[in-house]
C-alpha cells in the first residue's frame, strides 16, 4: 500500500486524517482510490484528465514531472502539494 | 547542528530531504575565519542564518556534431544568463575526454533544437547539462563503432578514455578518429533530451556583519560571507557570481526593495530609478565558500545554485541589526525609517 499525505485544506473531506493507505500503481490510480474513500477529493486535486495547475505530486520525495502518470510503488510516500512556480 | 536536517529529515511542506548538505553548510560556516573573528565596535552586530531552496529540472534539449577536425559544435536552447553556456559545454567535454575549448557551444531556437524549458531560477546547469551529458555518450557510442568498423572488430570491444578510443592493441585519437568519419559512414550527430529528475535541492548560509546608525537608522553592511552546497561546482568561479548575485537580491530585500502601493492598487514607485536596488557602491566585497556534497542524482553531482542564496541574508541581517542595537524586526524593508521606528519605540 501507499502512503498518502492528505494537504490540510483537503481533510474536511477525509474526516481530519492525514494519512491514508490505498493502493498505488500510478498518481491516477491513488486519486481514484481517494476518490472512493473520500467522495470529492478528485475533483479538488484532477481538472479533468489532469492535475489541477496549482497542485503539484511528490512521490518518494520528488516533485513529479509526470502528474497523473507518476509510478507509485507500494512502500512510496505520496504528498499532493502547492505548486511553486520556479526553477 | 544539533537540528540540522539531514538525509530523511522531513521537509516543511512533507516530503523527506534526499541527500543534502545541509550539516555541512553550518559546519563550513562555524569553521570559517569571519565566523570565529571577534566583531568590535559599538553598533556593530554579527548574525547568521541559513535557508534552502529544492530547485527543479524541467525539460532540456541538446545536440552535439563531431567536425572533421575533431572539435564538436553543441546546441543548446538554454539562454546564458550567468555562464551556463561555458558550464554545459564542460559536462560534455568531460564525457567526450576533450579539453573544453574544443567544445563550440551555441544557443539556439526551437527552429534548430528541441523545446528547452526557461533559464530561470536554478535549473540549467543541472538539467541542460544533463542532456549534454546524455548527448555526449551519444556521440562516444557511435565513435566506437567508428573505431570498430576501421579495426574491423566488434564495437563492444572499444573502449574509450580520456579521448582515446583502444581495442586490442589498437588505439585512435578522438581527433583523428573524427577525420575518418568520411570513411566509415558519415557524419556524426547525437542529440538528447531530458524531463530532468532528481534535483537535490541546496542549502545556503549567511554570515554577515552591520554597523547600525543610531541616529538615521542606516544599516552598513561591513562583511558579508556566503556559504553554499552547490553539489558539484563545474565552473567554480561561475557559481561564485551565482552566489554573490543571489546574496545581493536578499541583502536588497531585507534593505531597501519595497513596493509603494496606491489605495486603489497602483504601484507608485514602478520604476527602477524609485525601487532601490543596491549597487556596488552600498556592499562591500561578499566572499563566498563552495560547499560540495553531490547530488548522486546527477552524472556530475550538480546541484542547482541560483536561488537558495537568496533565501538566508535577510534573516541574517534581521539578526545582525538585534545584536547591533537590540531591536528586533520583523517586516521588509528593514530601512532606515523601519529602524528609528523599533529604535524609538524601544526607547519608549
Amino acid at each position: 500500500m501507499a502512503k498518502v499525505y492528505i494537504p490540510a485544506l483537503l481533510r474536511e473531506l477525509t474526516g481530519g486524517v492525514e494519512v491514508v493507505d490505498v493502493d498505488g500503481g500510478s498518481v491516477r490510480a491513488v486519486i481514484g482510490s481517494l476518490e472512493q474513500a473520500f467522495p470529492g477529493i478528485g475533483e479538488r486535486l484532477m481538472d479533468g484528465d489532469r492535475l489541477r495547475p496549482n497542485i503539484s505530486v511528490a512521490v518518494d520525495g520528488e516533485i513529479s514531472p509526470l502528474g497523473l502518470l507518476e509510478p507509485v510503488g507500494p512502500g512510496s510516500e505520496v504528498h499532493f502539494i502547492t505548486a511553486i512556480k520556479g526553477g | 547542528l544539533k537540528n540540522a536536517a539531514k538525509e530523511g529529515t522531513r521537509r516543511a511542506d512533507g516530503p523527506k530531504f534526499r541527500k543534502i548538505g545541509c550539516v555541512e553548510v553550518l559546519e563550513a560556516m562555524k569553521n570559517h575565519p569571519h565566523y570565529q573573528t571577534p566583531l568590535m565596535g559599538p553598533n556593530r552586530g554579527r548574525g547568521v542564518a541559513i535557508g534552502f531552496w529544492f530547485n527543479v529540472g524541467l525539460q532540456s534539449s541538446c545536440s552535439i556534431a563531431v567536425n572533421a577536425d575533431g572539435t564538436v559544435n553543441l546546441i543548446e536552447g538554454s539562454t546564458d544568463i550567468g555562464g551556463t553556456r561555458t558550464s554545459i559545454a564542460m559536462q560534455a567535454a568531460e564525457v567526450l575526454g576533450l579539453p573544453v575549448s574544443d567544445v563550440h557551444p551555441s544557443v539556439e531556437d526551437t527552429d534548430t533544437v528541441g523545446y528547452t524549458a526557461v533559464t530561470g531560477g536554478s535549473r540549467t546547469t543541472f538539467a541542460t547539462g544533463m542532456a549534454a551529458h546524455d548527448a555526449a555518450q551519444g556521440v562516444v557510442a557511435k565513435m566506437k563503432e567508428r573505431a570498430a568498423k576501421l579495426w574491423e572488430v566488434d564495437a563492444a570491444a572499444v573502449t574509450a578514455a580520456g579521448g582515446v578510443y583502444s581495442s586490442n592493441g589498437h588505439s585512435i585519437s578522438f581527433r583523428e578518429l573524427a577525420g575518418k568519419l568520411g570513411e566509415t559512414g558519415g557524419p556524426v550527430v547525437a542529440s538528447a533530451t531530458v524531463n530532468a529528475r532528481g534535483a537535490g535541492g541546496s542549502f545556503a548560509g549567511v554570515i554577515v556583519d552591520v554597523e547600525v546608525d543610531p541616529e538615521t537608522g542606516k544599516t552598513t553592511i561591513l562583511r558579508f560571507t556566503s556559504v553554499q552546497d552547490a553539489g558539484r561546482a563545474i565552473h567554480p568561479a561561475y557559481v561564485e557570481g551565482q552566489m554573490q548575485g543571489g546574496s545581493v537580491q536578499g541583502i536588497g530585500w531585507a534593505l531597501n526593495e519595497e513596493y509603494w502601493m496606491s489605495p486603489d492598487g497602483v504601484m507608485k514607485n514602478s520604476s527602477l530609478l524609485d525601487y532601490r536596488m543596491p549597487t556596488a557602491l552600498d556592499l562591500p566585497m561578499i566572499d563566498t565558500v563552495i560547499v560540495e556534497v553531490p547530488n548522486p542524482a546527477h552524472p556530475f553531482g550538480v546541484r542547482g545554485v541560483g536561488e537558495a542564496n537568496i533565501v538566508p541574508p535577510t534573516p541574517a541581517i534581521a539578526n545582525a541589526i538585534y545584536r547591533a542595537v537590540g531591536v528586533r524586526l520583523r517586516r521588509l524593508p528593514m530601512n532606515p525609517p523601519a529602524v528609528m521606528r523599533a529604535i524609538w519605540d524601544k526607547k519608549s
